[in-house]
Order: C-alpha cells, then sequence, then structure tokens
C-alpha cells in the first residue's frame, strides 16, 4: 500500500474532499459505465426492432413458442431480486450487518432461481430444434430463416442478459463476503449501493425483453 | 445521498406496482389491440422502467450532474435509434442514378 496519511478510511481517500463527493464520484462512474451497456443492449434492441418490423408475422409465430407463464415467473422471480437488493442497500445505508448478509444472499438465491429456469428454457429449444443452425426447424412455416432470425436475436439477447446475471452473481458473492468481514457501515457502503444500481440495471434489461421477445400478438394463438 | 433512506413501504409499494404491471403487460397480450399491442407492452415496460430507477436506483434523490448525465445517455440512444430506423425506412424510396 501506497503511504497514505493515518486519517484515510475507506469511506474518505486523500484524492477526496469530502465523504459526500467520494460518494457521488462512484455514484456517477457507475452510472456512466451503465450507460455504456445501455448503449451496447440498445444496438440488439434496435437489430431486433428492424427485423422484427420486417417479419412480423413470422416473428409472432416463433414468438408464441415460448412459454409464457415461465417467461412471467421468472420476471416476477428477477423484481423479488431487485426489492430484495434495495432492501440490502438500505440495511447497509443504515448499518444494520445482519439485514445487509440476509438479503444479500437473499438477491443470490433469487438471482440463482431465475438463471436455472432460463436454463431450463434454452435446453428446452434444444429439444424442440429452435437453435438458430443447420438442425433448426420451425413446424408450420415457410420461411424458415427469418424464424431463424428471431431465435438468434432470442439467444443473443437472452443469453447476453443471462451473462449480466453471471457476472451480478459473482459480485454478490464478493459482497456478502466483505458484509460477513463488516467492512460495510452506514458511513461506507458504496459497493453495496453500486452493485445494486448493476442488479437493477440488468432488472430493466428484463423488463423490456420479457415483452418484446414472449409477448408479441398472443392473442393470435 | 445517505441522507435520503427510504421507508420499507415505500419499496414494497413500488414492488408491488412492478409485479401489477407484470401481471397487466402479460394480460394485455392476449388481447387483440393491432397495432397498439406493442405500443401498450412498450408504455408497461417504460412505467416499469422507472419505477425501477427512481426508486430502486435512487435517481429521484440523485445529484443534477447524475440525472443530467442520464438525460444525456437517453439522447444518444434516441440518436441511435431514430437515426437507424431513418435511414432503413426511408432505402429505396429515391432511385440511385445508374443503377
Amino acid at each position: 500500500m501506497a503511504n497514505h496519511g493515518p486519517e484515510e478510511t475507506l469511506a474518505l481517500r486523500e484524492q477526496f474532499d469530502t465523504v459526500e463527493q467520494q460518494k457521488d464520484a462512484s455514484t456517477l462512474g457507475m452510472w456512466i459505465f451503465l450507460i455504456t451497456e445501455i448503449m451496447f443492449f440498445g444496438g440488439m434492441f434496435l437489430a431486433y426492432t428492424i427485423y422484427r418490423s420486417s417479419y412480423p408475422g413470422i416473428f409472432a409465430i416463433s414468438s408464441s413458442s415460448l412459454n409464457v407463464y415461465i417467461g412471467a415467473a421468472n420476471t416476477v422471480v428477477l423484481l423479488c431480486s431487485s426489492f430484495t437488493m434495495v432492501l440490502a442497500v438500505r440495511s447497509a445505508q443504515l448499518g444494520r450487518q445482519k439485514a445487509i448478509i440476509f438479503n444479500l444472499i437473499l438477491t443470490l438465491i433469487l438471482g440463482f432461481i431465475f438463471l436455472g429456469v432460463k436454463a431450463y428454457e434454452w435446453n428446452e429449444k434444444f429439444v424442440e430444434h429452435h437453435v438458430p443452425g443447420p438442425g433448426f426447424h420451425f413446424v408450420g412455416i415457410a420461411q424458415q430463416g427469418p424464424s431463424q432470425l428471431f431465435f438468434s436475436l432470442y439467444f443473443a439477447m437472452t443469453g447476453l442478459h443471462a451473462l449480466h446475471m453471471v457476472v451480478g452473481v459473482g459480485i454478490l458473492t464478493w459482497l456478502i463476503v466483505k458484509a460477513r468481514q463488516g467492512t460495510f457501515t452506514a458511513e461506507y457502503m458504496t459497493p453495496v449501493d453500486v452493485a445494486g444500481l448493476y442488479w437493477h440495471f440488468v432488472d430493466i434489461i428484463w423488463i423490456f425483453l420479457f415483452p418484446l421477445l414472449y409477448l408479441i400478438d398472443r392473442h393470435l394463438k | 445521498m445517505s441522507e435520503h433512506i427510504d421507508s420499507v413501504k415505500t419499496y414494497a409499494l413500488v414492488f408491488a406496482g412492478l409485479i401489477f404491471a407484470t401481471i397487466a403487460t402479460t394480460a394485455v397480450a392476449f388481447v387483440d389491440l393491432g397495432a397498439f399491442s406493442v405500443v401498450a407492452a412498450l408504455v408497461i415496460a417504460v412505467c416499469k422502467m422507472l419505477l425501477v430507477a427512481l426508486f430502486f436506483m435512487h435517481v429521484r434523490h440523485s445529484s443534477k450532474l447524475t440525472r443530467l448525465v442520464l438525460l444525456g445517455a437517453l439522447m444518444w440512444l434516441g440518436i441511435l435509434i431514430l437515426m437507424t430506423l431513418a435511414d432503413f425506412s426511408t432505402r429505396g424510396l429515391i432511385g440511385v442514378p445508374g443503377r
């Protein structure tokens, strides 16, 4: 460690004037990162928009093969995890050690449930031959190409989202370890706060993915 | 930011709102609204996003700089979407000389 003043703490490192300033800098930094993520996912949503507008009928039929109830249930699981995450952040703001750990563990469990359900859904796609590639076959439509496009977007978007969830699970695990060591106090809880921002962001991405992938013209079926 | 600690009740209400919106968006997808089904789905999704961002992500308590940066981000996303769609939807409207 570099030499630093004796008054330096986690809550106030020497390059900052005040605790508030350090906290604002961390929050802003996280938001800037999340904005790059918005642009990154934005490109995929844009590709989706263009191909859905080009092949609306086939996208609707392909979408109908996804299980809407599993999708909705998984949305609820993810929203629950956001709720427990915000409670973890609140516990950290109040400096309640046990509540931080309890809520982080709940969030982690809900994250694992979401990923488990996702894995089950992907496996179903393999069984049904709905994975883009040489083995792809969607029964009942003449144009297999645009349907493959839908499933390519489905796998790319939910896959990327799940990858973010896996990263989030890693961050949560690290937070739980740190919280057990008593790192977080009411004065210093920036990692919990910033991880919360990340987790909620991943939730927001799913909030858009669910209606766009699962809920296209369900009334047709 | 740490001065503003929302109550559990506030978060619970937001959470209830999010669950309600999830049920609503699922239910409305089974109703034939024609071209408006996409609009309905997106309006509900944007409402849910606002609930999560404003309450869970503390945007309503965040600094002016953070809000400005967020507005800037939405503007950039708007440019990405509008410019690309403007290009895509107007292709072939005007003939290219020599082709």
